[in-house]
């Protein structure tokens, strides 16, 4: 990176924190500090909700998905937009009728204190881990790749979103993510365009698309029932439905972003507005993965793309092993573009049986070179069991950092960071709102009545859980192995949460007792699954699981209890 | 301190999206929007294999 990059990067980072510091530095009421301005439109909802799930992490790992595995990861999104429909016509209308600051608020109101506890303590557990790797994951890519010190990376970061979020809360947060958004939405369709122009001559996109189809790399839906398939159209529906209901319509970083606004109606226009683009997002964003694997189809790639890692192999004992890889996947790199080259020809020659036969020579090739790539990994291990063999989520910043122009990297890195940023903030200020409004005013109830207390209360509260976010990023060690212990901790707790609050909104005969013991032993099921049957049900199938258990146990406890337990003001 | 505003607002007032009179016409068209997408998808992922 050269000054430009640093002026570009370092421009929009201060320059959105400062901006949404300077607008919300006047922020003295709690309704505003918690929920937004109350002038805040749809659009802005909208982006706010899209800001919260995208992290840095969907603009690192996704295009790496796409390079590694094709678009087919396009079907986890499948049953988002069912979902924010259910959130949109039964959840988003009782939280506004009722006015609550929290989801778990609503869940004390219709149970009782101690279910509104068991939600909110689920959900600081979760998300108050998650939120470290939030810093930490984008922070270990960049700061490997560029060079930069990573304890430096995590604190300037994570001090930089603690300042906003703390000054001026959620109104805070919904202004700089429209500004996050707009970065991140300029930087990509910025590096889609200047790929397309990188390809080799007379390529094109429609060119690049039909490489990179016939190389396995653009099948989007996949219709079979085998249950080997990680994401098939099937399972996208059922477990992205599961999935997502219970992140945008219990997890309180994304109903903060929605319970604020003007009316009813602007919460439900900003969902719906992430139900129509979601999908062509998520597809846009693999796709751009995609035609990066179709670049380095004519541009010879590392065979290890995190470079920092194989090179420290290189230059151990083992060297000469690194270096015969090396030439080996130099070699094939080298016959697989010629055999593409041929394909393309028979194609243009329109000659089907020539095609056919160049098509397999050309697969035949990439899948030598897919193996001297693991053979590498194998490598790697082979010379220190603790070395990361996933290289996937080097992908992208590999490609931005060697291939595009000054300005455009600090443009680029930019919007990983402005995501890391836009999540981030919705995070520390749900985490903060959550531990002020189910805990603290649950304690203390006669400080509920003090205003500017909580509102004080709130902002220590936001500044505690950031500094705990980079202590704990700041000691974490593994990236990768991190990652998914956060999705499985996010899927063990995230299906009987969502249970509660099925069983709060459909089933009113179930009372508070009845659904507290059950959700309780709903989680102690799973637990069970997780220690015991690790290796028989998959982490995703945890979702469901707990949903499914936490309702059928509230409705059996509810029949040996024997009594109705509604309370008069429930949903 | 006043407990947090309850919305006045009703789940059935309009929507005021022009082409819309009701919520029910949105999420009809959302969900049809999606299966169009889905479509897409397939025939995208066929031409180009």
């Amino acid at each position: 990176m050269n000054a430009l990059d640093w002026i570009v990067l370092l421009g929009t980072m201060i320059g959105i924190a400062a901006y949404g510091v300077w607008r919300t530095r006047d922020v003295h009421s709690l309704n505003t500090y918690l929920k937004g301005n109350q002038s805040t439109g749809w659009w802005t909802i909208g982006l706010s909700v899209m800001a919260t799930q995208a992290s840095a992490i969907t603009f690192l790992s996704i295009p790496g998905q796409g390079f590694e595995s094709g678009i087919g990861f396009v079907q986890n999104y499948f049953g988002l937009p069912l979902a924010l429909i259910v959130v949109c016509a039964v959840f988003l209308p009782i939280y506004r009728r009722l006015g609550v600051y929290t989801a778990y608020e609503f869940l004390c109101r219709r149970f009782d204190g101690k279910t509104r506890l068991l939600s909110a303590g689920l959900f600081l557990v979760q998300r108050g881990l998650a939120a470290g790797v939030t810093i930490y994951a984008p922070a270990i890519i960049i700061a490997t790749v560029l060079g930069w010190r990573l304890d430096l990376t995590i604190i300037f970061t994570g001090l930089l979103v603690i300042v906003y979020t703390v000054t001026g809360g959620s109104a805070a947060v919904s202004l700089t993510q429209k500004w996050q958004m707009a970065v991140i939405f300029g930087g990509m369709v910025t590096a889609f365009i200047v790929l397309l122009t990188k390809m080799p001559a007379g390529l094109g996109f429609g060119g690049a698309a039909h490489v990179a189809g016939a190389m396995g790399k653009l099948e989007a839906v996949d219709f079979s029932l085998n249950t080997d398939r990680r994401y098939t159209l099937w399972t996208g529906l059922l477990g992205g439905f599961f999935l997502s209901l219970s992140y945008f319509g219990t997890d309180q970083s994304q109903v903060q972003r929605y319970i604020g606004g003007a009316a009813l109606r602007e919460g439900r226009l900003g969902l719906m507005f992430n139900a129509l683009l979601k999908i062509p997002m998520q597809f846009s964003i693999l796709l751009l993965g995609a035609l990066v694997f179709v670049f380095y189809q004519f541009e010879k790639p590392p065979v290890f793309f995190n470079q920092t890692e194989w090179r420290h192999h290189e230059q151990g004992a083992n060297a000469a092993t690194f270096h015969a890889l090396d030439e080996k996947f130099n070699a094939a790199f080298a016959e697989k573009q010629t055999k593409i080259r041929a394909w393309l020809e028979t194609r243009e020659a329109h000659d089907a049986v020539a095609e056919t036969a160049a098509r397999a020579a050309m697969l035949e090739s990439q899948t030598r070179a897919g193996a001297i790539r693991a053979e590498a990994k194998a490598a790697l291990v082979a010379d220190d069991p603790r070395a990361k063999t996933k290289d996937s989520d080097y992908v992208f910043i590999t490609f931005i950092i060697d291939n595009l122009p000054h300005g455009v990297i600090g443009l680029l890195v930019a919007v990983m960071f402005a995501a890391a940023l836009g999540s981030k903030a919705s995070e520390l200020n749900a985490l903060g709102t959550t531990t002020t409004i189910d805990l603290w005013r649950h304690f203390r109830p006669l400080a509920a009545h003090d205003e500017a207390r909580n509102v004080r209360a709130a902002k220590w509260f936001t500044a505690m859980w950031g500094l705990v976010a980079i202590a704990f990023a700041l000691y974490a060690s593994l990236a990768e192995n991190l990652i998914e212990a956060i999705n499985i901790l996010g899927s063990i707790f995230y299906g009987v949460v969502l249970g509660i609050f099925l069983v709060a909104f459909f089933l009113r005969r179930i009372g508070g007792t009845a659904v507290f013991w059950a959700a309780v032993t709903a989680q102690v099921l799973i637990f069970v699954l997780f220690f015991f049957y690790k290796d028989r049900v998959a982490y995703l199938w945890y979702n469901l699981i707990g949903c499914v258990a936490c309702v059928l146990f509230s409705v059996v406890l509810q029949l040996l209890l024997g009594q109705k337990a509604e309370k008069p003001h429930a949903a | 301190m006043k407990s947090p505003p309850a919305d006045p607002s009703t789940p059935d007032e309009s929507p005021r999206v022009p082409g819309f009179r009701t919520w029910r016409g949105i999420y009809l068209f959302v969900f049809a929007f999606f299966v169009l997408v889905v479509v897409l998808l397939a025939l995208f992922s066929r031409y180009f294999a």
